[in-house]
C-alpha cells in the first residue's frame, strides 16, 4: 500500500494526466452528462438566487447537482493530493521560466504550487494582488460564460468532438493569455 | 448514492490536476511562454484520446449507463461569442493561472485566497448574465 502511495506521490507526467482527463470526459458522457466545469459558475449564481433578477439564471439548477458534486470532489481531490500524496520535489519548470521569473522578482519559482507572494490575503490590498486575483477571477467568470465554456468544455470536450466553435474559443483563450503574458506580466510582476 | 460516482470522478480530477501540476500558476505561465511541452502534452494527449473516444461513441451508437442514446450537443457556430469570450477568459487564465476547475482544486490545496477569485468569477458570470443581450454573439 505504501508503495502505491509513494508511486502516486511523484509528479505525474503529461502522458498520464492527458489520458486520465479524457477518461473522465468519457465517464461523464457515459453517465449521461458532459465535461464542462465552468457551468458551475452559472449554477452557483442560480442557487444564490440570481434567477430572480436575470433570466439567464432562471433554470432548474437541480439538474446540475451532479456537476456541483463533481466540483466538491475536485476540492476534495486537491486536498487529498496536497495532504497525502506529497512529494518534496519542487515543480520541474524549465530553466528559462525559472530565470525569467526570478528576474521579475519571484523567489524560488516552483517551490510552491502558486507564487505565494502574490496569492495571499495581504496582497489583495495591493494593485498587483487585486489584478491577479480579483480582476483575473472576474475575467474567468465573465469570459467562460460568454464563450460558453472553459478548458474542459471547449479545449477538451469541444475539440474532441471536432467542433469549429470550440476551436475559435481555444484560439481566443490563447490570444487573451498570450497578450497578458507578453504585454502585461513583464510590468505587473515586478511591482 | 446517485451522485456518489460524480464525487469519485471529481476527486480523481482534483488529484490528477494537482499531481500533474496543471493547477500551478507557474505551469500556465510556462505554457504561454512556450518554454515547456508539459501543458501541451497534457491537453494534446487528452484531445487525441478524446477524439478517438468520441468517434467510438458515435460510430457504435453507444448508450449511456441508463440505456439512453448518447447525444453530444453540437455548439451553435458563430464567431463573436467564442472569440471575444475566449479572449476575456484567456486574460483571466494568464492572470490567475487557473481555469474554473483548477480554482476549486487550488482551494482544496489550501490556497484559500482563491475563494476570492471564485467569488469574483461568480460576479463576472452574473454580470455576463445581465449584459448578454447587449453583447455580440
Amino acid at each position: 500500500m505504501n508503495d502505491i502511495i509513494d508511486f502516486l506521490s511523484q509528479p505525474w507526467p503529461w502522458w498520464v494526466a492527458g489520458p486520465v482527463i479524457s477518461l473522465l470526459m468519457f465517464s461523464l458522457i457515459y453517465f449521461g452528462n458532459s465535461f464542462g466545469f465552468s457551468a458551475n459558475f452559472r449554477n452557483i449564481c442560480s442557487i444564490l438566487g440570481a434567477g430572480k433578477s436575470c433570466d439567464y439564471f432562471d433554470f432548474d439548477w437541480k439538474k446540475q447537482v451532479w456537476n456541483l458534486v463533481f466540483a466538491v470532489g475536485a476540492i476534495l481531490g486537491g486536498f487529498i493530493a496536497s495532504q497525502y500524496l506529497t512529494s518534496d520535489m519542487a515543480i520541474q519548470l524549465s530553466e528559462a521560466t525559472v530565470t525569467e521569473l526570478q528576474d521579475f522578482g519571484i523567489e524560488n519559482p516552483g517551490a510552491d504550487i502558486v507564487p505565494m507572494s502574490i496569492f495571499n490575503f495581504e496582497s489583495l490590498l495591493t494593485l498587483k494582488g487585486f489584478v491577479f486575483i480579483v480582476l483575473g477571477g472576474f475575467f474567468v467568470g465573465f469570459g467562460t460564460r460568454y464563450a460558453g465554456g472553459c478548458t474542459s468544455g471547449h479545449a477538451i470536450s469541444g475539440l474532441s468532438d471536432l467542433q469549429p466553435a470550440s476551436l475559435i474559443a481555444v484560439v481566443g483563450f490563447f490570444i487573451g493569455g498570450l497578450s497578458i503574458t507578453y504585454f502585461v506580466l513583464p510590468y505587473l510582476l515586478p511591482l | 448514492m446517485k451522485y456518489f460516482k460524480y464525487l469519485i470522478l471529481g476527486t480523481i480530477f482534483g488529484i490528477t490536476l494537482t499531481k500533474a501540476e496543471l493547477v500551478s500558476w507557474y505551469r500556465i505561465y510556462e505554457m504561454f511562454r512556450f518554454q515547456s511541452f508539459h501543458m501541451y502534452g497534457v491537453i494534446g494527449s487528452a484531445v487525441v484520446m478524446g477524439i478517438i473516444i468520441t468517434q467510438i461513441i458515435k460510430r457504435t451508437n453507444m448508450k449511456t449507463l441508463n440505456g439512453e442514446p448518447i447525444v453530444i450537443q453540437p455548439k451553435k457556430l458563430s464567431i463573436w461569442r467564442y472569440l471575444l469570450g475566449g479572449i476575456i477568459f484567456g486574460f483571466g487564465w494568464a492572470l490567475t493561472g487557473a481555469c474554473p476547475g483548477p480554482m476549486f482544486i487550488l482551494a482544496g490545496n489550501g490556497v484559500i485566497v482563491i475563494f476570492v477569485a471564485i467569488a469574483s468569477g461568480l460576479f463576472g458570470t452574473y454580470l455576463y448574465g445581465r449584459l448578454r443581450h447587449k453583447l455580440p454573439h
